[in-house]
């Protein structure tokens, strides 16, 4: 165990951050179990897990922000207990979150001396501020207002942030989530320029050829526990999914030759103002999307995928009814409720609180979405039978596990709530299926079930828009993908022709060459 | 070592039951106190309060005859509250309700008018206590109007409308320049249960409003809409169901209650319309709802402990002279307790021993 390393290459003669049987228990749950754990300086350390698996936990403990219930941090040789954040930076340990702790009405200037402890003056800061966003390579205009930053820019404040602290350890926290391809080939320029200086890099992913490509070491957690700690190039993509999934993936099998029928779900030059303020405008989105067909809207969070989902499902009305067009029936004016009697259902992203009423039974959960056109109401008294039928099929046919017949919605798993959403409309055997994220937060295993579940319902004739941030995933499962970028949706390609490149382009806002664009556009 | 608070996984049916009576066992030590500290032997005071109008047979009935008013209006509440709507204005509603059907009772006074006068008395109320509290829902609605402030508001408008009525154009002639009605006719008055007894009719109603509430709640796809309202509005919507149209009927709902619970008290108990017809049973009814759980069968069962109250309260002063004062005190303590205990439904206490104190001095 003294050098655990695979290649055995470290020169240093400890290692910078070690944690020896770290667990974290949060009441009967064991979020992390005898976690041992090695960084060493002058490496980019790969931390791999499904959702669940504790990663989160274990660099919340790293990073002082919670307390471990049993094990030893050592850093730089020595012992150490966290009394919270602040020291762990003091020390020179850095973290960039997930999701960025920015005020949108603050300047990116004003938002950095939020975030550091320092007395030095505002100006020396901001200056300071300049100079270390230059040095790296990640532009960023100090004066400017959060509000009005790509998400892109957004993580380079709190990449630049953490910088302006020069620690010696630093956590990414799923960086690349929010990145288009290209934004994150500039990340990993930065990444690889930082272990150049010495210093370490823990990155937390689940994306495992950015990890083979990126990182030195890689350590896997699977249900709390540490599975391995390998060296990921010398690993397969499939060996590393192995690791994390505990077993074999389900490939996901496309009917092949699926016929597609007239048009179910047509959208014609819909446009929309934010109803909030800072939300984004929908501007003259048209698409068709034909019966045994799935279309995939890629691009990054908050580029109108809310407001498109939300003006398609009918929780906002347009002005326009021809602007919505389901199953031929001019629809945009039309409320959810009725969009559903005409053959429609949806999926959001938001599971608990959206998707369903989270401390409510499922049976009443299957009632929120099922009451138009499921027979499960008489002249206005609930058929609990019925709702309960629609529980007990959901998970005879989507495997969903519980403790129980009838369990509140929040306290099933994330994988399990999702296969249950989404089995409850499916049941309903929608014409149009709008599903957002299908498989966010979700575990492999869960995740193949509900992509083969949207794979046959095409096959069986619905017309299927899937709205994703994973490309992986359109890849897998989409005929067509068009790409959302400022509320404006780009000319679908078809699944063959859509490149990481293109997408990316895309994603990131250029337009792609006009005759590429009047290639797709015929398609 | 520390005393922290855990998020259950589900929540816990036993503590929802059990969580009033905590709650009722915590308000009775601290009226213990209290008692002690007026310089009141505590267990003839409790002996006063929670014994003694249990054991004849005139203070069980005049118990029903408090918790007729406090069911109606509590059941009525509680649609608003579960629908994440805050109608505080139950009094004014209950009074705007009273004033409403005395009305009739005044202009038919001495004529030769029919059987119809109750029933008109009853359904005109019930519209006046909705039109009143529609008043808060549609502001709410419409302009962002906190409901909570316009509701309460209201209340004192209703208060001093009647106070004008029985002191102005209503006051009886014969009625010595008291401020109150001529005592209503036979056909305006809800008749007795027993001869010579207390028991009304209102009790019976109160009794279908209860079964009313439970088939609505637990059965009905209206029900079920107004408990996904409150419990999760963005999933609401997602639904189908219209948060603000819902505001409007639960409050409509809630007003016509209170209006109904206000006639038949004035055309039942007191026999006439007279300013101070309620010792607070719009406010009281807020605690009864709570205490009930927001479930029409703990609301039948938290309004008759809370009229045990108001019936030991008037046993007690005359007694022990403790304060008529000291129920309102006990009705107070009681709704805090019943808030703070409700937070063990979604949350268990739990003693941590923390490692952290032993690993600095290890460290």
């Amino acid at each position: 165990m003294l050098d655990p390393t695979p290649d055995g290459q470290h020169s240093d003669k400890s290692p910078l951050l070690r944690t020896i049987g770290l667990s974290k228990r949060y009441g009967d749950f064991l979020a992390n179990d005898c976690i041992d754990i090695d960084i060493w300086p002058r490496e980019i350390h790969a931390l791999l897990g499904e959702n669940g698996a504790g990663k989160s936990t274990l660099v919340k403990a790293i990073y002082g922000l919670i307390q471990p219930s049993a094990g030893e941090i050592h850093w730089q040789g020595e012992r150490i207990v966290l009394s919270g954040p602040s020291e762990a930076r003091r020390r020179g340990i850095g973290m960039v979150f997930q999701h960025f702790s920015l005020f949108d009405n603050l300047t990116v200037a004003e938002n950095v001396a939020l975030g550091l402890d320092g007395k030095e003056s505002f100006k020396d800061m901001s200056a300071r501020l300049e100079q270390v966003s230059k040095t790296y390579g990640l532009p960023l205009d100090p004066r400017r207002e959060v509000w009005q930053l790509s998400v892109g820019e957004r993580q380079r404040i709190e990449i630049v942030r953490a910088l302006m602290q020069d620690p010696k350890f630093l956590i990414l926290d799923e960086p690349t989530a929010v990145l288009t391809p290209q934004e994150a080939d500039q990340l990993f320029i930065v990444l690889e320029r930082l272990k150049a200086e010495g210093r370490a890099i823990l990155y937390i992913s689940h994306k495992l050829e950015e990890v083979k490509r990126l990182c030195d070491t890689a350590t896997i957690l699977r249900g709390g526990k540490k599975v391995e700690t390998c060296n990921p190039r010398r690993e397969t993509a499939g060996s590393l999914a192995r690791m994390m999934v505990g077993g074999e993936v389900k490939e996901v099998k496309a009917v092949s030759g699926r016929k597609t029928t007239v048009p179910r779900l047509v959208v014609n030059d819909l446009s929309l103002a934010p109803a909030e303020a800072h939300g984004v405008r929908l501007e003259h989105i048209s698409f068709e999307l034909k019966g045994g067909e799935i279309l995939g809207i890629a691009g990054v969070a908050g580029n109108g995928q809310d407001e498109l989902f939300a003006a398609l499902s009918g929780e906002r009305l347009a002005k326009d009814p021809g602007t919505v067009v389901i199953e031929g029936i001019a629809a945009g004016h039309l409320s959810i409720t009725q969009r559903r009697k005409l053959g429609a259902a949806f999926v959001p992203e938001e599971r608990l609180g959206h998707g369903t009423a989270p401390r409510m039974r499922l049976s009443e959960n299957a009632l929120l979405t099922g009451h138009a056109a499921s027979g499960m109401v008489h002249r206005g008294f609930i058929d609990t039978a019925a709702t309960l039928r629609t529980v007990d099929r959901a998970t005879e046919t989507f495997d969903v596990r519980k403790a129980k017949r009838d369990p509140e919605a929040a306290s099933l798993s994330g994988g399990n709530l999702q296969k249950f959403i989404v089995g409850r409309e499916i049941l309903r055997n929608p014409a149009v299926l709008v599903v957002s994220q299908p498989t966010w937060g979700v575990d492999a295993g869960a995740a193949a079930v509900i992509r083969q579940a949207l794979l046959d319902l095409a096959a069986a004739g619905a017309a299927v828009l899937v709205t994703s941030q994973d490309l992986d995933e359109l890849a897998e499962i989409a005929d067509r993908i068009a790409v959302m970028f400022h509320g404006k949706l780009s000319a679908p390609l078809s699944a063959s022709e859509a490149s990481r490149e293109k997408l990316g382009l895309l994603m990131g806002g250029s337009s792609l060459e006009p005759k590429e664009v009047a290639h797709a556009a015929g398609a | 070592m520390q005393l922290v608070l855990e998020k259950r996984a589900e929540r816990s049916n036993t503590i929802a039951l059990v969580s009033p009576l905590i709650a009722i066992g915590l308000t009775i030590v601290t009226m213990v106190v209290l008692f002690a500290i007026l310089g009141k032997n505590p267990l003839l005071a409790l002996h006063a309060y929670f014994i003694a109008p249990l054991t004849d047979g005139y203070s069980l009935q005049e118990i029903a005859v408090k918790a007729t008013p406090l069911v109606m209006i509590a059941i009525g509440l509680s649609l608003c509250y579960l629908a994440n709507a805050w109608n505080i204005g139950a009094e004014g509603q209950f009074l705007i309700g009273a004033v409403a059907g005395s009305w009739i009772a005044v202009k038919t006074q001495g004529t030769d008018a029919g059987a119809w006068v109750l029933p008109a008395m009853l359904v005109l109320a019930a519209a006046a206590g909705a039109l009143y509290a529609l008043i808060p829902a549609i502001c709410k609605v419409r302009f962002g109007a906190s409901e909570i402030l316009t509701s309460l508001m209201l209340v004192y408008v209703a208060d001093l409308f009647l106070d004008y009525l029985v002191r102005g154009p209503w006051r009886d002639p014969h009625g010595f320049n008291f401020p109150t009605t001529a005592e209503f006719d036979p056909v305006a008055t809800v008749p007795l249960l027993i001869e010579g007894g207390r028991l009304h009719l209102g009790s019976i109603i109160a009794l279908l409003v209860v079964a009313a509430a439970a088939i609505l709640l637990g059965r009905t796809i209206k029900g079920f809409e107004i408990r996904v309202v409150g419990a999760a509005p963005r999933a609401a919507r997602f639904g189908g169901f219209n948060a603000n149209q819902l505001i409007v009927l639960t409050f409509a709902i809630s007003g016509a209650l209170a209006g109904l619970a206000g006639i038949i008290e004035v055309s039942g108990p007191v026999g006439h319309l007279q300013p101070g017809i309620s010792p607070g049973y719009g406010f009281t009814a807020i605690i009864v709802a709570f205490l009930g759980r927001l479930n029409p069968l703990g609301i039948l069962i938290a309004s008759l402990f809370l009229a045990l109250t108001f019936i030991g309260g008037e046993q007690a002063q005359i007694a022990m002279k403790i304060p008529l004062d000291v129920t309102k005190v006990f009705q107070g303590i009681l709704l805090f307790y019943v808030l703070a205990c409700d937070s063990l439904i979604l949350y268990r206490f739990k003693l941590v021993f923390s490692n952290r104190q032993v690993s600095r001095g290890a460290g």
